[in-house]
């Protein structure tokens, strides 16, 4: 689980490739067909060269036989061929496919939730992941083509080399100018246009993002007409430098056939003074022209290969960030045996930040959890809340001061054990894209249908599953779309219920519900809680009269702790709370609005 | 199966007409220079046979040198031709899909995220379509026809072997594909939605850990991966044959017409020259149509994102334009009165109409408050005041100005605001974008967002990042409020301006809202009722049904010519 030192690091595309080790066999076959499919393509001409050139001299038609039975099996080779190279190469990519998610999956699994933290906004999650889905094209574009066809090439080469040395070094100048040189000329080129443009692609996608999401706010501020001037103007932009780029960017398609004609034309060349000197033959002069110009077919997948792995660069390097993250929290060498439950959990002094630069995200934290009493932490959003329950569930450490469990200090168990006696609702509960059955099991594969009906009922889901068509095989959709927020919420809450860990954490278990869902949830969620060992995470202040202790937590350390009513005699940020938390919602109303 | 070229394509993009053209007049060109150049080598290849030297064939070889140049021009100018009619044909879709859809009424089934993604990423897809398919598909039209009329020039045997081989192509093509196209396409649609269930497991780590269930996921995907190669490859394996078969039939052709002539000229019936010409053109008979089998998915994709612009195009209601004369009874209608009569509206699709028979009248300063539960109608009632739906039935006051004029005495503060990439004083401008710095300011502060502005780095001048990201909801909100003070028009429409706020910025929102509603008329939609304690008239809307709730007499400080406005529920 270490991370490889640096020094033993390669480029990360070549360690995108080397994962594929395993499957070199069979990238082998890949090869080998493709190279044999182009051979038998170039050997067809050049044998039906020689067939014809013979032929033109009259000899007998004994004389002819190999070279018609070559050029009819060459014929059907060369698509049997083919098709055994497609397949072998596609499956190689869906195996390589398989592996590499396998891998960034552990990976990902091993540093989430705390390693994901930059990777959360925006679509970088899902950048990587189709980083990952884009590997399975490497290997079927941009490997086996160039591979194949440096083992055509070389033995179009090596024939003319047997009939014209001159021939064949001219040959074998063009087909690396065309195959090597030529690509990676349009690749430099191809990607400095594309990072002159792209200012002004970024441009014209904020603006068509802008006008498209803002639809209603233009239209009803009347300014719908600005938005598409700003539009035109941002796309004229884009045009432009694609109209720039463009001529630059066929540089690419205009040389490669230029170096075709060229090279031709000079195996000819060279080919008719050999023929004038006496050095080549008349029947060896029409194979030699025919076999240079079909080599060529070798190098024509070229370039599309050199834009695939180019693109790949930097889809290897995000790659291979992900597999080299540093672990977020130590694991023991010789764990504890798991905790025991009952537990009891203490924070002394405990810090937490989440880089060396970093703020502290909690600054000397002093918090006890013990057998049976609910504990609610509140505070305004940012005083460190969730740290509390990242810390609790081993997604990150304690730079400073010690959380213990039943007396042992929580670093020196396996994080694994930890969370099976710590556990509950994370802060943002991912719905999966399956049935409310599934999405409930999981957090009990085990349970019976009874015990899933239990949870459900608890979390007061089970007479809205029996109201649906499909009931518990209802589809919940992506990101459990077809259910409303509290669906959602509740769905968790039973989650939590059915895992029945010995200390239940429950981070923000109301949060974006509207204020009746949160009021409803609430009661429900105190009433299924009652005498369970519980730490309540929130910003929502109705209804904790019923807890037993409450902590106010404020940028990163305890400043009030007590019951409901303690506290709400005491000055401090508590009442300040209470004061502001808005009619919505509350127990009772607000002194004002 | 959608036309290889859609008509539509060439009615919405001016540019694809002109790039048709170009692209078929190089066509032309590139398949004389494909001929050329086989004569040429035919005819040197035939002279060195005969004994010329170098010299002798110095004209034949300067030619096949020029045709090697035209070639080479040929494809840098097709190249570069596509790519910059790639690029204004993507211009003018773009164009046309914008303007449309802020030109039609805003649709909430519609995702603009997914839209957006089209304008941009998807219409890159034409860029292939153009570059290569269409290339491809106007020379499988020409070269096979001039190869065909000058191999049969030459020799009218090996012509006919090419005619009768050549229509098997497309039609193994059609065959084979219709026979594996549907399976192909619905493994690559499940290979897609394996992607989204890896994205989907991934994004739901932190919930599988929390559950200790993680590291058997990892099995998980190792099986459902590998499942997933096996039924593909099954599906690629017949797949595949369709290439196999064209393969089989391009070359076999060619080793057909090789052999066939290699013969006859053992026999003394044709020049070698003729023979070379014909062998050297054979496979380019059948090149472009292969050709264009390989770039059938460029060619899908660039359909496909092209046809779903024109959907977009096609479909959408048309906002409110109801307007008998422009000249309009705009201001003296109704004594400025704001007036739905039986209104109902219905959204496609579902069977109950959103609105109901709607009828409200509210008088000029007064203040209405409409509560409901979520999906009550109450967005949808605003959306008829702002002209952004069309009522099926029933009648409003304002329907003979037109939208954008009646619109213009307009101030809404949405649920959630849209902010603009630009600075902060560029978004609180959108509803008057000459309001001078003092006035930007002014309505700032009326809106308790001076405070906060003036605290970001470049004050005003800020930008607000991508969708106001660096601003917290709260602020986001007192910005709508801004805009909404600088618009300064007459009547005020609200909805949920504190719903998604916490307290303490819920409060501030509050205030300034209270601010705002003075000396405007006021229609506000909420589903918490502690809004009710500002209104003049409350009314509860519930399925699509309006109800008046408490009479108008209720707000004790209320002016008392309110007090006489009527307000109807059916």
């Amino acid at each position: 689980m270490t991370a490889v030192p640096s020094a033993a690091r390669r480029a990360p595309l070549p360690r995108l490739l080397g994962l594929a080790r395993p499957l070199r066999a069979r990238l082998l076959v890949a090869v080998l067909a493709g190279a044999a499919t182009t051979a038998a393509g170039i050997a067809l001409l050049g044998v039906s060269g020689f067939l014809i050139a013979r032929a033109a001299e009259h000899p007998g038609v004994t004389a002819l036989t190999i070279a018609v039975v070559a050029v009819r099996a060459l014929g059907v080779s060369r698509g049997v061929l083919r098709y055994v190279e497609r397949l072998a190469s596609h499956d190689v990519a869906f195996r390589v496919l398989g592996d590499v998610r396998v891998r960034v999956y552990r990976a990902l699994a091993r540093i989430a939730p705390a390693g994901l933290r930059e990777l959360r906004s925006g679509d970088l999650l899902a950048r990587l992941v189709s980083d990952v889905d884009d590997t399975q094209d490497v290997f079927v574009r941009g490997v086996v083509p160039p591979a194949a066809a440096a083992l055509a090439g070389g033995a179009a080469v090596a024939a003319c080399a047997f009939l014209l040395a001159p021939a064949a070094g001219a040959l074998a100048a063009g087909l690396l100018v065309a195959g090597v040189l030529v690509p990676l000329c349009s690749v430099l080129v191809t990607r400095r246009a594309a990072h002159r443009a792209a200012a002004a692609r970024g441009r014209l996608a904020t603006s068509v993002v802008d006008a498209l999401s803002g639809a209603p706010d233009l239209i009803a501020f009347g300014a719908r007409d600005r938005a598409i001037a700003s539009l035109a103007a941002a796309d004229r932009e884009l045009t432009r430098q694609t109209r720039r780029n463009a001529f630059a960017l066929a540089l690419g398609a205009g040389l490669g056939t230029a170096v075709t004609g060229l090279t031709v034309w000079a195996v000819l060349l060279l080919g008719v003074a050999a023929v004038e000197d006496g050095d080549l033959g008349r029947v060896p002069l029409a194979v030699l022209a025919l076999t240079a110009l079909a080599a060529f077919e070798a190098v024509a997948p070229l370039p599309a290969a050199a834009a695939r792995l180019a693109e790949t660069g930097s889809s290897a390097r995000r790659i291979m960030r992900v597999l080299d993250a540093p672990d977020p929290v130590r694991e023991p060498s010789r764990p504890l045996p798991p905790p025991e439950p009952p537990v009891t959990v203490r924070l002394r002094g405990v810090s937490v930040r989440y880089g060396p630069d970093e703020p502290w995200a909690l600054d000397g934290v002093d918090l006890d959890l013990e057998p049976g009493r609910r504990v609610a932490l509140v505070g305004p959003s940012g005083a460190g809340k969730s740290t509390v329950a990242a810390l609790l569930l081993r997604f990150v450490d304690a730079q400073r001061g010690q959380v213990t469990v039943n007396g042992r200090d929580l670093a020196d168990y396996a994080a694994d054990d930890v969370r099976r006696v710590i556990g509950g609702c994370p802060q943002h509960p991912h719905v999966f894209d399956s049935t409310l059955r599934e999405n409930l099991r999981l957090a009990r594969p085990g349970a019976s249908d009874d015990e899933l009906a239990a949870a459900a009922d608890a979390a007061r889901l089970l007479p809205w599953i029996h109201s649906l068509p499909q009931g518990w095989d209802t589809p919940v959709g992506v990101h459990g779309a077809r259910l409303s927020g509290g669906e959602r919420q509740r769905l968790a809450l039973a989650r939590a219920l059915l895992a029945d860990p010995a200390l239940l954490v429950l981070d923000e278990p109301t949060a974006h519900l509207d204020p009746a869902a949160r009021a409803a949830l609430t009661a429900d969620l105190l009433r299924v809680t009652r005498g369970r060992t519980t730490l309540l995470i929130t910003h929502d202040l109705a209804g904790l009269d019923a807890v037993d202790e409450i902590a106010v937590l404020d940028r990163g350390r305890i400043v009030q702790r007590g019951t409901h009513r303690d506290l709400l005699r005491s000055d401090g940020l508590y009442r300040r709370l209470w004061a502001r938390g808005g009619a919505e919602g509350q127990a009772s109303p607000p002194p004002s609005f | 199966m959608r036309p290889p070229l859609d008509p539509r394509l060439l009615h919405h993009a001016r540019a694809a007409r002109a790039f048709l053209v170009g692209t078929v007049a190089l066509g032309l060109v590139a398949t004389g220079l494909v001929l050329a150049q086989a004569v040429l080598l035919a005819r040197i290849l035939a002279g060195a046979f005969d004994g010329q030297g170098a010299a002798d064939l110095t004209p034949a070889l300067l030619l096949l040198l020029a045709v090697a140049a035209g070639r080479a021009l040929a494809a840098y100018g097709g190249e570069a031709l596509a790519l910059r009619a790639a690029a204004a044909v993507k211009a003018q879709l773009r164009l046309r899909l914008v303007s449309h859809v802020l030109r039609s009424a805003p649709d909430p089934s519609r995702q603009p995220g997914e839209l957006a993604t089209l304008a941009t990423r998807g219409l890159d897809a034409l860029d292939p379509y153009f570059a290569r398919y269409l290339p491809q598909l106007v020379l499988a039209f020409l070269t096979p026809v001039a190869v065909l009329a000058v191999v049969g020039g030459a020799d009218l045997p090996s012509a006919g072997v090419i005619a009768a081989t050549l229509p098997l192509i497309p039609v193994f093509m059609v065959l084979v594909g219709l026979h594996t196209r549907a399976r192909t396409e619905r493994q690559w649609t499940l290979l897609e939605r394996l992607g989204g269930h890896f994205l989907d497991v991934v994004e739901g780590l932190p919930t599988l850990k929390v559950f200790g269930r993680a590291k058997a996921q990892a099995a998980v995907i190792r099986e459902v991966t590998g499942a997933h190669r096996r039924a593909t490859m099954r599906t690629l394996r017949v797949a595949f044959l369709s290439a196999l078969v064209l393969e089989l039939l391009s070359t076999l052709a060619v080793a057909l017409v090789a052999v066939e002539i290699g013969l006859r000229l053992l026999g003394g019936g044709m020049p070698y020259e003729t023979a070379l010409l014909v062998l050297l053109l054979a496979p380019e008979a059948y090149l472009p149509l292969r050709n264009v089998g390989a770039q059938f998915h460029a060619s899908m994709e660039g359909v496909t994102a092209a046809g779903r612009v024109f959907e977009v195009l096609e479909s959408g209601v048309p906002e409110d334009t109801a307007a008998g004369d422009a000249a309009g009874r705009d201001g003296g209608q109704d004594g400025g009165r704001l007036r739905l009569d039986r209104v109902t509206v219905r959204h496609p699709g579902r069977d109950r109409p959103a609105l109901s028979e709607v009828s409200l009248e509210v008088a000029p300063g007064e203040r209405l408050v409409v509560v409901g539960p979520s999906g009550a109608g109450k967005s949808t009632l605003l959306a008829v005041l702002l002209r952004f739906v069309q009522p099926a039935e029933g009648h409003t006051g304002f329907e003979d100005i037109p939208a954008e004029r009646w619109r213009e005495r307009i101030a809404w503060v949405p649920q959630d605001p849209y902010l603009f990439a630009g600075s902060v004083a560029d978004n609180i401008r959108l509803g008057d974008p000459g309001a001078s710095d003092r006035a930007v300011r002014r309505a700032a502060r009326l809106a308790g967002a001076d405070e906060f502005v003036r605290d970001l780095p470049q004050g005003y001048d800020t930008p607000v990042g991508e969708r106001g990201a660096r601003l917290s909801s709260g602020q986001r909100q007192r910005i709508a409020l801004a805009r909404a003070f600088l618009r300064d028009a007459p009547l005020l429409l609200l909805d949920e301006p504190t719903a998604h706020l916490d307290g303490e910025s819920a409060e501030g929102v509050r205030t300034a809202v209270e601010r705002l509603m003075e000396g405007r008329t006021v229609v506000l939609v909420t589903h918490d009722h502690a809004w009710t304690r500002l209104a003049d008239r409350v009314a509860e809307i519930d399925g699509g049904r309006l109800t008046i709730r408490r009479p108008p007499s209720a707000r004790p400080d209320a002016p008392p010519e309110t007090a006489a406005v009527m307000a109807v529920a059916s």
